[in-house]
């Protein structure tokens, strides 16, 4: 089980008040948790990432364990305590804007 | 049933729905729906007016579409896939250089005239798309952007945006769509081919005042019943074209300064036409601080002000292109939102104003929806 933690303007258009646990195929990575999120949530498709290129939106982070796995690479594994679901993954809308 | 208006109306955070009666004196706010998103357009569909579909996007998190079937009440995330058709291509830049058509934003969604499972999307990088299914699938209507100028295309300050959609209720395969800074554009086969309607539009500023595009349309307008004739505010000059916009002449007139960016016509008389005027381009706010709506009741050339209920001193905000709407109860109703968060209401076709509210979000569209 891996939990993701989504901003408020995520959860509200997911409608859910919390954090989102979710059952990946295969090894924790930044792809396949988006995945299977995107899967549960259509509604999210397009919103962290592009929906063709697949590439993270400029101001959407991932952090996690205290790091900020923005620039790795979408299929590097997630630290253990995230595959775990120990540690959730934030999905973070970056401080910009007005 | 008592008759009534529903005024939708999208801001920078959030959109909101005034509901009257005939009377248009009493409202009912409700609202913010999406509250921090930024809605650029909602709009009903004339042939069910519980078919509401709205544009909603963020910087952060990019472009989602809603559709409302029971009129605005509750929403659903339709498809948000817009995928430009077959080679992407490439426009020009503020530097000259080419760069590929990328999507950034819906501004403006029209839906059809006689099916509320069809309505058009109009975007940023300026593209049209359609929807027949209720907005669960889109696709590029690509001969506008193949149109032969597409290469030569420069956005204007705001995005190189499609932001003018305007259906003909007498011959369906035609429409018309504008696109800052590119010009107008007519198709005639319903969105096949395409050709530039811009003859007459004569813009300073451009190497060749006159070119084939190039031209910053702001909005144009149309009456049903006189889908030949086109009202145009262009970023400098009010226009009119008496042959689907084949040839455009000036009608700008007496007006204080013809600059602008909302134009729309009366309800029930067609040569009956409201602008806003707006001090200059480098200038967004109305002339003296004096928030003024000009009507022409003969077709342009001859305007006059109004402004009875309209803050006439220190009043520096800006009304937006596709922010003024009119209704069509008896006695026509024209609506109008600033950037100020005001939305202002005649209800009688423009003698006296009145805010509806004072203290929303910047106004960035407002549509009516007249209900029998």
């Amino acid at each position: 089980m891996i939990r993701v933690a989504l901003p408020a303007h995520l959860r509200a258009l997911a409608r859910v008040s919390s954090e989102v646990k979710l059952d990946v195929d295969g090894p924790a990575t930044q792809r396949s948790v988006l995945d299977a999120l995107e899967a549960r949530f259509p509604m999210l498709r397009g919103t962290i990432r592009d929906q063709q290129t697949q590439v993270r939106r400029p101001y959407v982070r991932f952090f996690a364990c205290a790091r900020d796995l923005s620039h790795d690479i979408p299929d590097a594994p997630l630290p253990a305590a995230i595959a775990s679901g120990a540690e959730p993954l934030l999905v973070v809308g970056a401080m910009a804007g007005g | 049933m008592m008759s009534g208006v529903r005024v939708l109306v999208g801001t920078r955070k959030g959109a909101f729905v005034l509901t009257s009666d005939e009377r248009r004196a009493d409202w009912h706010v409700d609202g913010p729906h999406f509250p921090g998103w930024e809605m650029y357009h909602l709009k009903g569909s004339p042939a069910d007016p519980n078919r509401l579909y709205a544009s909603q996007s963020s910087g952060w998190f990019g472009q989602l579409i809603q559709r409302s079937d029971d009129g605005g009440a509750t929403w659903n995330p339709v498809d948000n896939r817009f995928v430009y058709d077959g080679a992407i291509g490439t426009h020009q830049t503020f530097d000259g250089t080419p760069k590929p058509w990328n999507f950034t934003r819906v501004w403006h969604l029209e839906p059809s005239l006689t099916d509320p499972d069809t309505v058009y999307a109009g975007v940023e990088d300026a593209a049209l798309f359609r929807s027949t299914d209720g907005g669960e699938n889109w696709h590029e209507l690509p001969g506008l952007r193949r149109h032969g100028s597409g290469a030569q295309w420069q956005p204007g300050a705001g995005g190189m945006c499609l932001h003018t959609i305007v259906l003909d209720p007498a011959e369906p395969r035609r429409i018309f769509v504008a696109i800052s800074a590119a010009g107008a554009f007519r198709t005639d086969d319903g969105g096949s081919t395409w050709r530039a309607i811009n003859r007459g539009l004569v813009s300073d500023g451009i190497p060749d005042p006159d070119a084939e595009v190039g031209h910053c349309v702001h909005r144009i307008a149309m009456h049903p019943t006189a889908p030949n004739v086109l009202f145009m505010q262009k970023h400098w000059d009010v226009m009119r074209s008496d042959d689907a916009g084949d040839s455009w002449h000036e009608i700008s007139g007496n007006l204080p300064t013809d600059f602008g960016f909302a134009i729309d016509v009366h309800a029930h008389e067609p040569e009956t036409v409201y602008v806003v005027p707006i001090k200059s381009d480098s200038e967004h706010f109305p002339l003296g601080g004096k928030l003024q709506v000009y009507r022409s009741r003969s077709g342009g050339n001859e305007w006059e002000a109004l402004t009875n209920g309209l803050p006439q001193k220190d009043c520096y905000v800006n009304v937006l292109r596709d922010a003024m709407a009119v209704d069509s109860l008896e006695t026509c109703g024209i609506y109008f939102g600033t950037t100020g968060g005001q939305v202002y209401a005649s209800p009688d076709a423009g003698e006296t104003w009145s805010p509806i509210v004072r203290d929303l979000p910047a106004v960035l569209s407002v549509e009516v929806q007249t209900l029998w």
